[in-house]
């Protein structure tokens, strides 16, 4: 096949390089949700650990 | 890459897709050998952490491996006019190397507990990380490509061979950074749950086992 001209290839290449950045894209928003519901979940930890030390001998 | 390189005489602009499929290529059959090459550090050593590092290689190049087939198939699209070829046995390979790892995590999701879950995920990387080169071998020396263009043999130099290089050591780099990042959140994640049972007065082994494909870190309390 005959090699595409720049305007009909240039579509082709984007559509290449979109799709490497949409994953890319979807990965890392995948991983910052996680990030959010360990940095939750740390908070409530913290929030756990403080009420422990305010009251030694009671049960958490 | 689309100002430094120039246009390649055959393809023209449609050759730029090189610089992020092969690389693509590349290091996604290099995470399923270093996969397996780690299970072997697993079976070696009983460490968690070897288990957890395989099974985070093989995630990653499966990832990059979708890539690989979608750019793949524009790349197809725009050369040949098809956007799959099943007489071409680069491609055809290339999807059954994908379609076998892609019954890894399945594999690990079936086997309840976590200790043989580790053991037969590390037979299954290391016999699926030998078939890798063992076929991409076959490929390469058994016939010559029906239409798949072949790197090497000096079919890329000067400017072509420096942004291939540049885009080879980029998608290595981010394959080794992303590999990192899902690592250490996974580790977090362990600290967490540990944390969370030491604060509660937990005891791990009274907890109900929750089935998953990922593997279980032990996590040290001090």
């Amino acid at each position: 096949m005959p090699a595409l001209p720049l305007d009909e290839a240039g579509k082709y290449v984007a559509g290449a390089y979109v799709v490497f950045l949409v994953l890319l894209f979807v990965y890392v928003a995948i991983m910052a949700t996680k990030l959010a519901r360990m940095e939750r979940q740390l908070a409530e930890l913290n929030e756990l650990a403080h009420r422990v030390d305010a009251n030694p001998g009671a049960d958490a | 890459m689309f100002f430094y390189a120039p246009n390649d005489v055959d393809q023209g602009f449609v050759q730029k897709i090189l610089y992020l499929h092969v690389p693509l290529a590349i290091v996604s059959l290099g995470g399923f050998v270093a996969g397996g090459v780690l299970a072997i550090m697993h079976l070696r050593t009983r460490a968690s952490k070897w288990d957890m590092r395989s099974y985070v290689a093989i995630h990653m190049a499966l990832i990059f491996g979708v890539g690989v087939l979608i750019t793949g198939s524009i790349w197809a699209r725009a050369s040949w006019g098809t956007w799959w070829e099943w007489r071409e046995a680069t491609l055809v390979s290339f999807l059954i190397v994908f379609l076998l790892y892609a019954t890894y995590q399945p594999v690990r999701f079936a086997i309840e507990d976590r200790e043989r879950q580790a053991r037969y995920a590390s037979v299954f990387a290391i016999t699926a990380g030998v078939f890798v080169p063992l076929n991409f071998m076959a490929v390469r020396f058994a016939q010559p490509s029906y239409i798949h263009p072949r790197l090497g043999g000096g079919s890329l130099t000067g400017e072509m061979l420096a942004t291939f290089l540049l885009s080879l050591l980029g998608m290595t780099l981010l394959f080794l950074t992303l590999v990192k990042y899902e690592m250490t959140s996974k580790h977090t994640s362990a600290q967490i749950a540990s944390l969370r049972r030491r604060l509660l007065g937990e005891d791990p082994s009274e907890l109900p086992v929750r089935r998953s494909a990922a593997p279980t870190l032990t996590t040290t309390t001090p």
